[in-house]
């Protein structure tokens, strides 16, 4: 007997209630997938945009061992791009599509990648704080309930765990410097802190997807509960540093046991999301350079498989 | 099928959702659906599985051990990929 929609999306419901984890061929309502796709290719296109900024610093680099880190670290995720790409794609979505909804403009990638890396320092604090960030959501996408992406990030996380540290050393080292290297971490600590706190998204009773994404176990924690996590981690971290976060209302509440903060400009987080950060453009621009430059290459490497084939179909006559 | 010997197939097993297929072993099949039913009846006998996949043997292509050297050996001087090459002091907690 053939189920009805409403009884597969119980049973559906039911099994991620239980623990279990969705594969690529099971059963899934169409708005899971949908969200998966945007999700996942979401995330993908963070770890690619997310190379500009960085990738900037890579021939300016202070030193050969500061040089080597940023190069593995921009290799890295490259790497995590493709491990994000190859799960969207279980879902029935071609990488071809995935490149047109990012070169378009039409997909989403993280905000944070367009703000401009204007000093050395910036490498550092990127690597502390939005790396760190970053690592906080992606811990918790180790548990999420679609296989393939939680896969994926169990081996991103393994791999990332060197980033958030190389940035920490860059930051401890300027900070224990001159006076103006110490100048140069604050000024970076100034300009990323806020936009740290806004990748992990807006104020729980404003995000349209948390309440269905909790439900569906792709999010096991919600913006605000990590956005916590963060800030109470990052504060003694920034305490040891001997640097100021760039927020009045940042203390201690011995009730909550937590940190209480500040505000989070929302207008600007919403103005950068729209297009209008200072790098939305350059970012997108860059994309779009490297993808048309390449198309040569794509080509060519498709022309030269054909022509090994036929050289192999000719020996067989 | 030209000659009379049945293809190699390599099979892979997810023993739960949640966890990756992982090759168990192969045997020989004269097509992909005996290849499945084979897989089954020979890996799977005591609930090994939720998931098989099957595939021919030749479809792998497989690196070869004599150029480990030059495959490999370029990871193994990148000692900066790992965390523990970054000093950090024992206060800082969370990295």
């Amino acid at each position: 007997m053939e189920l009805s929609i409403n009884q597969l999306e119980e049973q559906f419901q039911a099994r991620i209630d239980a623990g279990e984890n969705i594969e690529a061929k099971d059963w899934m309502p169409e708005k899971y997938r949908k969200t998966h796709i945007r999700q996942i290719s979401q995330h993908a296109h963070s770890e690619i945009v997310g190379m500009l900024p960085e990738g900037n610093w890579i021939s300016r680099a202070p030193s050969l061992r500061r040089k080597v880190a940023l190069l593995a670290k921009v290799q890295d995720e490259a790497g995590h791009g493709l491990y994000l790409y190859s799960a969207a794609e279980t879902l029935g979505i071609t990488r071809d599509e995935l490149f047109e909804q990012l070169n378009s403009g039409k997909a989403k990638y993280s905000s944070i990648f367009n703000y401009p890396t204007l000093s050395w320092a910036d490498i550092g604090t990127v690597g502390w704080l939005v790396d760190g960030a970053a690592i906080i959501n992606q811990v918790m996408l180790t548990r999420t309930s679609y296989g393939p992406y939680a896969r994926a990030m169990v081996r991103i996380c393994k791999e990332e765990s060197f980033h958030q540290r190389q940035g920490y050393e860059i930051v401890l080292t300027l900070a224990q410097g001159t006076e103006q290297q110490k100048q140069m971490a604050q000024d970076a600590l100034n300009r990323w802190w806020w936009p740290s706190l806004m990748m992990f998204g807006p104020k729980d009773e404003e995000s349209t997807h948390t309440e269905q994404s909790m439900k569906w176990k792709i999010k096991r924690k919600s913006n605000d509960e990590l956005r916590q996590q963060f800030v109470d981690q990052t504060v003694p971290q920034a305490e040891f540093l001997g640097l100021t976060i760039p927020d009045k209302d940042l203390k201690w509440n011995e009730e909550r046991g937590h940190y209480d903060f500040g505000d989070i400009n929302w207008d600007e987080f919403w103005n950068v999301v729209k297009g209008n950060g200072p790098c939305n453009k350059e970012r997108l621009a860059a994309r779009n350079k490297a993808w048309d430059e390449g198309a040569w290459v794509r080509e060519a490497a498709v022309a030269h498989a054909d022509k090994k084939e036929a050289r192999k179909l000719k020996k067989a006559v | 099928m030209s000659d009379k010997s049945w293809p190699i197939w390599e099979v892979f097993i997810r023993s739960k959702n949640g966890l990756d297929h992982r090759h168990v072993g192969s045997l020989h099949a004269a097509d992909e659906e005996m290849a499945m039913e084979n897989a089954r009846d020979v890996y799977t006998r005591r609930s090994e599985g939720v998931s098989i996949w099957v595939v021919e043997s030749k479809h792998i292509i497989a690196s070869n051990p004599e150029k480990n050297g030059e495959v490999f050996e370029p990871a193994q001087d990148k000692v900066y990929r790992h965390p523990t090459f970054y000093n950090l002091p024992d206060e800082i907690k969370h990295m």
